[in-house]
């Protein structure tokens, strides 16, 4: 019975921010719920399965902006129906006034129209227009049906969640292991920038707009073996001179956002070529993901198998417990936290690749607080800021509890200062739970 | 203190407690790990409120609900880890959140006056003006016993006050001990050496399994029936030494030098052997260990295991060349506290269930549990936290991580400090079972009779140096040792 209790706590302890995770995401799914218009392809499809009852020689008008969404939706079904043996097709694409003007001359022409199928968003315009045209205010007009669904679960704005999320998720690997060691690293959002530009830079220097691939593979590298360098330096700094983790970091924070400004002087550097926002923007062909969230993804299996399976990450876990127990059981206490800066520099100098991807330039701006967003993502997953305990998905965790606040409060329009406070209180709430976690466990030390 | 329950969640930490202190008189309260002791203590001070009881000081009910009441019903407690703020000196230490104060502002002076006074009636000298952090241990106690006196205390409790003082301190602690009976002042003395409280107590209350088993004057006890009343069984032999087969020379240590810690030391320990080193604290003891175990970094000095010369530059080196260090203070070095049992265990051992950096977690298990069992570990399960483990059970996580590391030679630091009788009596035994096997031990004590009861050959240092060997411990006695030890002095 008290071996259940235990397991049970100790899974509440592991997981809890897990089950509040999920209570968000239904939280916002409830306060999202509404009715979707169905747009572009996927529009096009559901009238078609609405009109396949239908008598294949109606003549059929498609009416449509002439946006990408709308233009994909007026394509598709015209080829949809055009398969299916529909004859009399017209297509009408563009603002209100021009598919007035150009309904008109089909009034004019006493075409025969059977039917009008437009878009849920196009539709109230369009069913105006008709009724000032006495020869077609007798044509039905279709849509495709809506459906009621949260906007929050659509699977675009899921998307937008992780690609909100990657770069500070991505970070927030290297920052939980240095925070396991009982470390800190601020540098981390000047290094976002100074990657973005550094990499932006380089390309621009060996090709700009027209450098290949492989050239912007080598400058990515080459920046992320920079942010390592910077991680190894303030590493250096800490073990060789004793300098408090805080402090050591701090100062390569400035000293790399200056560097971001030098390099760049000041201005964004666009000087890159289309293909360099395959990282950020890129879909891979696994579930449609973009190859951003993908590399994150893979980023934290090889993360949490080096924390749980490796002697590397039980090293990295007695470091931060004891570092002294540590050395003396032969574990090589300076290599170690070497290894933790080294990672958080170069996971930044990665976010900076991914973040100057989806942008597809690079500013000295980028970046900017970052660090906070990151070390508040691995406080939220349960990582002690005393070092010595922390979990890697916990700081997955963590990061898609803030990203879902955010988004989740941009759906139900809340105002941007407003979501500042919340955040903060989110945070120190995590904290709190923390502490009142721990408080409870030196509780039943004493009675033992 | 009449009739003390208390309960916390899952275990009866006291039943029916009584305790009875007159003015002027030291009374020792003994008892093993778990006995409740600091409980009864905690409650004493306010820091628990008790199930059950009562609580009366010179016939009044005090009502004790916080620590503020118990300070201002004249009961001070000083604990292992001080209560003092490092950056402060003695005399802010003194009068902390007392402070002599006109017209809002404190007075240097005559708190100086006073604190100076405060230590002349212990007949020391310390500057009220050091900041604590530079003060020596005893002089941070004495602090503490200053700031108890100032508070008009007239119960004083001092848990395990001698454990981290010289022999010379604790002599100091013991005539300011008899100069606060003679004042009146009543004192509650606990400790796990024996010796002391014969020296100093004038009665003993003794506790197990959160009872009161009894409470006697001490000219009417012996120390084998204080061991039996804190145990409940009899201890044939509290130190059960069998002496192994001893071997060829295992371990050489030569002209060992360490800058203000170590002066020219060598000597050897051969297979089999368990060479202990006495000395008062301060003599070099545990740092010449470190120097060995390749924790601090040496001026001179080489080191020969099984003949062969062996570079040692950090305790990696040593625990691959097979030497092994249980440190005396297990919880700043020896565990990483936060961990699980397990975790600590496997430490230095990983490789051995490692296939390129990957732990095979399941050998790894299976081995833990080997020890738990050989060993008699207590643990919930293995991934208990070592934090909540008693120091017995924590010594042996210690022991069983340097045995899975299969090292020949095994250097314990006051193997025993911190750990009852029981526990002690089980380490006692598995030093002898090392030793049949041929491991070399050295084994580092303040413990006089621990030395003599357990070594096959005893080293004296003095002040970083070796001051005399003792060949025959049989025919050693405690006198010799100690004369050895302060050599210089006498």
């Amino acid at each position: 019975m008290i071996q259940k209790n235990s397991l049970f706590s100790r899974f509440l302890s592991n997981y809890g921010m897990l089950f509040i995770l999920i209570l968000l995401c239904v939280f916002f799914s409830i306060m999202t719920l509404s009715t979707q218009h169905p747009e572009g392809e996927k529009a096009a499809r559901i009238l078609f399965s609405e009109l396949a009852s239908r008598d294949k020689n109606a003549a059929i008008l498609i009416v449509s902006k002439s946006s990408r969404e709308d233009a994909a939706f007026s394509d598709t079904l015209q080829s949809l129906l055009k398969e299916a043996g529909y004859q009399s097709l017209e297509i009408v694409k563009g603002d209100p006034a021009s598919v007035k003007n150009s309904l008109e001359k089909l009034a004019n022409e006493n075409a025969s129209i059977d039917l009008i199928a437009t878009t849920s968003n196009y539709a109230p315009a369009v069913s105006r227009i008709r009724e000032n045209l006495p020869s077609l205010s007798s044509v039905s007009l279709l849509t495709p049906k809506s459906s009621k669904w949260p906007t929050f679960l659509l699977a675009d704005n899921l998307m937008n969640v992780a690609n909100q999320i990657v770069v500070i998720a991505i970070i927030a690997v290297g920052m939980t292991m240095v925070i396991i060691t009982a470390g800190i690293d601020l540098s981390v959002g000047s290094l976002i920038a100074l990657s973005a530009v550094v990499v932006t830079w380089l390309v621009g220097r060996s090709g700009g707009a027209g450098a290949s691939f492989f050239i912007i593979t080598l400058c990515s590298f080459a920046a992320i073996l920079l942010c390592g360098c910077i991680g190894a330096f303030s590493g250096f700094m800490i073990t060789r001179f004793r300098i408090p983790p805080f402090i050591a970091t701090l100062g390569m924070m400035q000293v790399a956002s200056g560097f971001a400004y030098i390099i760049s002087r000041g201005k964004p550097i666009y000087d890159v070529p289309d293909t360099f926002v395959w990282l950020g923007r890129g879909k891979s062909p696994f579930l449609a993901l973009p190859w951003a969230v993908l590399l994150m993804i893979v980023i934290y299996a090889i993360a949490h198998i080096i924390m749980t399976r490796t002697t590397l990450g039980r090293h990295i876990y007695a470091v931060g417990g004891n570092p002294e127990a540590a050395r003396l059981s032969g574990v090589r206490v300076n290599r170690i936290l070497l290894f933790v800066y080294i990672t958080c520099g170069a996971m930044a100098g990665l976010g900076g690749i991914v973040t100057s991807s989806q942008l597809k330039s690079g500013a000295p701006t980028y970046g900017l607080m970052y660090e906070l967003y990151v070390i508040a993502s691995v406080v939220v997953g349960g990582t002690s800021l005393s070092g010595g305990e922390g979990k890697i998905l916990g700081t997955l965790i963590g990061a898609f509890i803030i990203a879902v606040i955010q988004n989740g409060m941009n759906l139900t329009n809340v105002e941007s200062y407003t979501q500042k406070v919340v955040l903060g209180f989110v945070i120190l709430g995590a904290v709190l739970l923390d502490m009142l976690k721990k408080r409870g466990w030196r509780r039943r030390k004493k009675s033992a | 203190m009449n009739g003390i329950d208390k309960a916390f969640p899952g275990v009866q930490a006291l039943t029916g407690v009584h305790l009875e202190l007159f003015e002027g008189e030291v009374l020792a309260l003994l008892g093993e790990n778990g006995a409740g002791k600091s409980t009864l203590i905690k409650i004493l001070s306010g820091v628990y409120q008790p199930d059950s009881g009562t609580i009366s000081i010179q016939g009044n009910d005090p009502h004790i609900h916080n620590p503020i009441d118990a300070q201002a019903a004249g009961v001070a407690v000083i604990y292992q880890e001080f209560n003092l703020a490092p950056c402060l000196s003695a005399r802010e230490n003194i009068f902390l959140g007392r402070e002599k104060t006109r017209s809002g502002f404190f007075s240097r002076n005559e708190e100086s006056r006073e604190a100076l006074d405060l230590f002349s009636r212990m007949k020391v000298s310390i500057n009220p003006e050091t900041l604590c952090r530079d003060l020596t241990v005893a002089q941070q106690q004495i602090t503490e016993i200053a700031k108890a006196l100032h508070a008009r205390g007239k119960i004083l409790v001092m848990d395990e006050p001698s454990a981290t003082l010289t022999t010379q301190e604790v002599r100091q602690l013991f005539a300011i001990i008899r100069d606060l009976k003679s004042q009146g002042i009543g004192v509650i003395y606990i400790s796990h050496r024996l010796e002391e409280v014969f020296e100093i107590a004038d009665r003993v209350m003794v506790m197990r399994d959160g009872r009161h088993i009894a409470t006697k004057p001490v000219r009417e006890l012996t120390r084998e029936l204080l061991i039996e009343m804190m145990v409940g069984r009899k201890i044939e032999n509290e130190f059960p030494k069998v002496p192994a087969a001893i071997g060829a020379e295992r371990l050489i240590v030569k002209n060992m030098s360490r800058e203000g810690a170590v002066k020219n030391i060598s000597f050897s320990i051969r297979a089999g052997e368990i060479l202990g080193i006495a000395g008062l604290v301060g003599a070099g003891r545990t740092e010449l260990a470190r120097l060995i175990f390749g924790a601090d970094e040496r001026d001179s000095g080489e080191i020969l295991l099984d003949g062969k010369r062996v570079d040692i530059r950090s305790p990696l080196n040593a625990i691959r060349a097979g030497i092994c260090l249980l440190t005396e203070d297990r919880k700043a070095q020896g565990l990483v506290l936060g961990l699980g049992a397990r975790e600590n265990f496997a430490l230095p051992n990983l490789s051995h269930w490692a296939r390129f950096m990957f732990i095979n977690h399941k050998n790894e298990k299976k081995s833990f549990a080997g020890f738990v069992n050989n060993l008699k570990i207590k643990v919930a399960h293995e991934d208990q936290i070592v934090q909540t483990l008693s120091g017995g059970n924590q010594q042996k996580i210690v022991l069983a991580k340097w045995l899975e590391a299969n090292s020949r030679v095994i250097i314990f630091d006051e193997p025993t400090r911190g750990i009852d009788v029981g526990a002690k009596y089980e380490i006692y035994q598995i030093m002898n079972e090392l030793a049949s096997q041929g491991k070399a031990i050295l084994m580092i004590s303040s413990e006089l009779p621990e030395i003599l009861g357990m070594c096959d050959r005893i080293l004296v240092m003095h002040e970083g140096a070796l001051s005399g060997e003792i060949a025959n411990v049989s025919q050693a006695s405690q006198e010799e040792i100690l004369s050895l030890a302060m050599a210089k002095q006498a």
